[in-house]
């Protein structure tokens, strides 16, 4: 063996289940060289609550839409979309051309919401909090939209197999648009708070590294793939409802700056981006939409024998705020359940990739970097978040890890 | 490489895998106002010819995008389907393919495919631990998702007598699934 190749001793820490760096239950052991990460091992499953079983067993698939929508918070048109769309293939029901655009508007301004909420949480990570209450602040804007829209802030219950279930009406309209007026007035000086920003550059360029290769290799989905320069976007690629009408077009970071390098920074150029491109989407949407009827079949009882005799398989694709949501549905004749049904989040392939992404960080970077795939383990897990999960038992909990995130970006501005 | 329409990979598979093919499909469905079309293949092979069939995919596509393994209890068979996706990065020109696989409750075994797709590793765990298909040569068996307090033998996903129903709760007012 070599002189430089001497064994060193690596110590390890965990973080979590509780806290790690979102407020999300998962463990990350990390194995630590001096301040360096040296390997990561991801720990998932503290919350599955068995979705896709009760999904199989008890539910029928109407239900089932109910219950996708509380697999996570924040993607809850996402997962409902997906299931609908494996459903609809599966028993071959047509869709309305306005219930797709409907769809779309829905999805679209998840998605806004979703990248704001991110950019919040991503500012409070490394001690920005000015920005964090800023952004939540305008995140606001949308969530009052959703609900004058939709009629609820969050679970919108808005999608049904074979269409939607509430029209957006003609009145609703003005209101809409002043929304996405405000969201335009504001991207530019949201782009200049993340972009320009000195302490966010210093503390997010070359931070949390993902090569294009290894984005491939790892089979990462999202705006983490796409931040490492490969254009996939579910949107562009395969268009589902309304989108393969609307010419969409991966964002990727050398749009802004030329360079592709994979890190913390691209990941906050493509969902600011994202963010501007959503506001474009519902506007086409809005001045495209066709007139006509929201449902396939409007009376319940029909639709569920529908479903009971359907025999078939679907796959619905979603491009989620976070990467592509895929549901796989398969229907017997006769079975009132769906007999299989498995949901892939895109959290659950994304995070394959943290261990590549932490490698060599200092573990004051871990907050920032693990949180830039903007990890959502509900959907991973398909489970609800309760509070009661407290009690940690990690060597080094949240506070911790982010009180030093503070204070590097506080030695920073020194 | 010039871009095959799904006709000429199903013919491809045909060719490379030989016996080992058993079946090739092509779904399309027409989508929204301008009848754009999503188009999916469904291929059914053999588990000696599963790997090659992975093999093959790669050389279509570098870095073929398994998006999940979706498992499905057919009674006295398991099957798998590899869901994957080629052609991404372009408008409208991704092909999704689903490769499935039925395997003999008497014999669950598939070969790992982490050697040529590296991120199959959460995939094949998940399937390993909810199914109770052993996948060969994996690099990593733990369990993913399931705690330690349920035994070894209790698969989530199954339908049989190893599925999850001794650790069910029947509420009540409620019956237990199966008992008048």
């Amino acid at each position: 063996m070599a002189v430089n190749e001497t064994e060193k001793t690596t110590y390890t820490i965990p973080i979590g289940p509780i806290h790690p760096a979102l407020k999300e239950p998962v463990q990350l052991v990390l194995e630590i060289d001096g301040e360096q990460v040296v390997n990561t091992d991801v720990r998932v499953g503290q919350v599955h609550r068995s979705i896709e079983w009760l999904g199989m067993n008890r539910n029928n698939p109407v239900q089932s839409i109910y219950l996708s929508e509380r697999i996570c918070g924040i993607c809850n048109i996402c997962h409902p979309f997906c299931l609908v769309l494996a459903v609809e293939q599966a028993a071959d029901i047509k869709v309305p051309d306005r219930a797709e655009y409907i769809r779309v508007i829905a999805a679209e301004m998840e998605r806004i919401h979703s990248h704001i909420l991110w950019a919040g949480v991503a500012a409070h990570e490394i001690g920005f909090d000015t920005v964090f209450y800023l952004t939540w602040r305008v995140r606001e804007e949308i969530m009052d939209m959703i609900e004058y829209v939709f009629g609820n802030r969050v679970t919108k219950a808005i999608l049904q197999i074979g269409g939607v279930r509430r029209d957006i009406t003609e009145e609703q309209l003005p209101r809409l648009r002043q929304g996405l007026d405000y969201y335009k007035s504001i991207f530019e000086q949201l782009r200049r708070v993340f972009l320009e920003d000195e302490t966010v550059k210093m503390r997010c360029r070359n931070v949390g590294i993902l090569s294009t290769e290894d984005a491939l290799k790892l089979l990462t989905v999202g705006p983490t793939v796409r931040a490492s320069g490969v254009p996939k976007d579910v949107r562009q690629d395969q268009p589902y409802s309304a989108y393969a009408d609307l010419d969409v077009k991966a964002i990727t970071p050398d749009i802004v700056t030329g360079t592709v390098v994979g890190d913390v920074y691209d990941r906050i150029i493509v969902r600011l981006l994202e963010v501007k491109q959503s506001v474009e989407i519902i506007e086409e949407c809005i001045a495209k939409m066709p007139e006509g009827p929201l449902l396939t079949e409007t009376k319940m009882p029909r639709l569920l024998k529908l479903l009971t005799d359907a025999e078939g398989e679907g796959v619905g694709r979603v491009e989620a705020p976070r990467g592509e949501d895929i549901h796989y549905v398969r229907m017997e004749s006769g079975v009132s359940t769906l007999s299989t049904w498995k949901v892939r989040a895109p959290t659950y392939i994304n995070l394959v990739a943290i261990p590549t992404i932490l490698k060599g960080m200092q573990i004051a970077d871990v907050p920032i970097a693990f949180a830039s795939i903007d990890p959502c383990m509900s959907c991973t897990n398909r489970a609800i978040i309760t509070d009661k999960a407290t009690g940690s038992k990690s060597a080094i909990g949240y506070e911790e890890m982010h009180r030093l995130s503070v204070q590097k970006t506080k030695e920073l501005l020194r | 490489m010039e871009k095959l329409t799904p006709q000429e990979i199903v013919d491809s598979f045909k060719k490379t895998l030989g016996d080992g093919f058993v079946d090739g499909k092509i779904y399309e469905r027409e989508v929204a106002v301008k009848k754009n079309r999503y188009r999916r293949i469904w291929l059914y092979v053999k588990r000696e010819a599963f790997r090659d069939a992975v093999q093959h995919l790669s050389k279509i596509q570098e870095y073929p995008h398994l998006v999940i393994i979706s498992s499905s209890d057919l009674g006295d068979e398991v099957e798998l389907i590899y869901h994957f996706t080629i052609y991404y990065g372009y408008h409208l020109e991704e092909i999704s393919v689903g490769l499935r696989v039925t395997l003999s409750k008497k014999d669950l075994k598939i070969p790992t495919i982490t050697d040529l797709i590296q991120g199959a590793i959460f995939p094949e765990r998940e399937t390993q631990e909810m199914m109770g298909v052993e996948v060969t040569d994996i690099p990593d068996g733990r369990r993913l998702f399931l705690a330690g307090d349920i035994a070894e033998g209790v698969y989530p996903w199954r339908k049989d007598e190893t599925g999850p129903e001794k650790y069910l709760r029947v509420l009540p007012g409620r019956k237990p699934k199966g008992k008048e």
